[in-house]
């Protein structure tokens, strides 16, 4: 019996070793990324097309959007997630990082220390983004302002706070295939800027009971994580606006009926108006697609 | 017939009165009246926007009307229709005013006069071109999101 019981548990030890072993956070291969330099002037474009600035500026911050202090708290089923400091400050930033620590975080959700990021940061929707954007991305956000502000700690209570346990999830939720089919460039270009960098899905899509999001209702509206209220859905069936009336929406924020974005959809506008026009036109291509 | 005719309309004016009644005295005071202020600034918005969006043609002389509108609609003292005591802490759902607006470090004051001075570079300019009226539309955009962003409740 007792032979049988050390048996047990030595195989539980080994299943139990394997599964953190095989779902460990990874960075990504360094030689992709060594070949490539960014353009910062492009990476400006995926900073806003990507809409880093909503959650990484400081709560209520009016000024530059391009100071990214962190301290914006995100309250889910979960628990309560603070953006983190990503400006170019060496101590409290991300300013020692290389290019593959950089393409670690964005694309596999994996620290330079080798831990697993909650998803609360979006990269279940980034690691979808070319190498070559994720470099130009990172040759901008290093020319941004530093900001000597600590990170705040993450208030997550058990079980979730175990990092370990994103192994597994990453398992099911993070992967690179793209949720709708796109036929023509512009389709592309839209697809492209909604399920790889403006992460719509987020909040516009709901999520399942470990947090995942329900592709087979993509963008149908989801509960606001807050617990208040819904946010709506962008596919036909719930939204009937024009394709002109959803670009200029995300160029000024006003609505068919000239009410005004409010609440997170502002600071995505804010994002939005600074893509080129075309960009705008390309979601709005996608959204009136979805079905 | 003639009393018929009395009582038809007396009933039709006790009816009528009776509606206007409930229109006036229902609801909060203060928050009809900037709901009615919002409305103003949508309906003249909606003009220039529709310039924009190019659904109709961009014309000077209407785009200087509607802009000069938004440009005194800014302008106005609503300080007795912000009344504290108003938010959706207070009146639910009647309103979507959240209670920050009257707090200490509230930017609400600060952000419609962003909203004064952009809505009077809109007016000088809308009836120099579409490009320019859209270029200033832009603006007024801004300052209603930089509000409607930090003070206002989502709509459902």
């Amino acid at each position: 019996m007792l032979r049988l019981l050390t048996l047990l548990f030595c195989v539980g030890l080994v299943v139990a070793g394997s599964v953190l072993w095989f779902t460990r956070a990874e960075p990504v291969a360094p030689e992709r990324f060594t070949a490539l330099s960014g353009d910062v002037v492009h990476g400006e474009q995926v900073f806003y097309a990507g809409g880093c600035a909503s959650c990484h500026q400081a709560e209520g911050q009016t000024d530059d959007p391009t100071r990214l202090p962190g301290g914006q708290r995100f309250v889910t089923q979960f628990g309560t997630f603070v953006a983190p400091n990503i400006s170019p400050d060496p101590i409290f930033g991300i300013g020692e990082w290389s290019l593959t620590d950089f393409a670690s975080a964005v694309l596999n959700g994996t620290s330079p220390e080798g831990r697993h990021y909650f998803p609360a940061f979006p990269y279940t929707t980034y690691t979808r983004m070319t190498d070559q954007d994720v470099a130009d991305l990172w040759a901008f956000m290093q020319t941004l302002p530093s900001a000597d502000v600590e990170s705040q700690p993450h208030d997550v209570g058990f079980p979730f706070n175990i990092r370990a346990s994103l192994g597994p999830w990453k398992k099911l939720f993070l992967n690179t295939d793209w949720v709708q089919p796109a036929t023509t460039p512009e389709a592309e270009r839209g697809r492209y800027l909604v399920e790889a960098l403006g992460h719509c899905s987020e909040c516009h899509t709901p999520r399942n009971l470990l947090g995942g999001l329900q592709t087979a209702n993509w963008m149908s509206g989801a509960p606001n994580p807050s617990g208040k209220g819904r946010i709506p859905g962008v596919t036909p069936a719930h939204l009937d606006w024009s394709p002109e009336d959803i670009a200029y929406y995300l160029e000024t924020g006003f609505t068919p009926d000239f009410d005004s974005a409010g609440g997170e959809m502002a600071n995505v506008i804010e994002n939005m108006s600074k893509l080129p026009p075309e960009d705008r036109a390309a979601i709005a291509a996608y959204v009136k697609a979805l079905n | 017939m003639t009393k018929f005719i009395l009582a038809s309309v007396s009933l039709a004016a006790l009816v009528l009165g009776t509606t206007v009644w409930a229109g006036g005295h229902g609801g909060n005071p203060a928050v009809k009246a900037r709901q009615a202020h919002m409305q103003l600034y949508s309906f003249n918005l909606g003009a220039l926007g529709a310039m924009a969006k190019g659904d109709v043609e961009y014309d000077a002389e209407a785009a200087m009307a509607a802009a000069s509108n938004i440009a005194a609609l800014a302008a106005f003292n609503q300080a007795a229709y912000w009344l504290p005591g108003t938010s959706n802490a207070e009146l639910g759902k009647e309103t979507r005013a959240l209670p920050k607006i009257w707090e200490a470090g509230s930017t609400a004051g600060q952000i419609n006069e962003e909203l004064a001075t952009a809505s009077a570079q809109l007016a000088a300019v809308a009836g120099d071109g579409k490009a320019e009226m859209a270029a200033g539309l832009g603006g007024v955009g801004k300052a209603c999101g930089d509000c409607h962003k930090a003070y206002r409740a989502p709509a459902n």
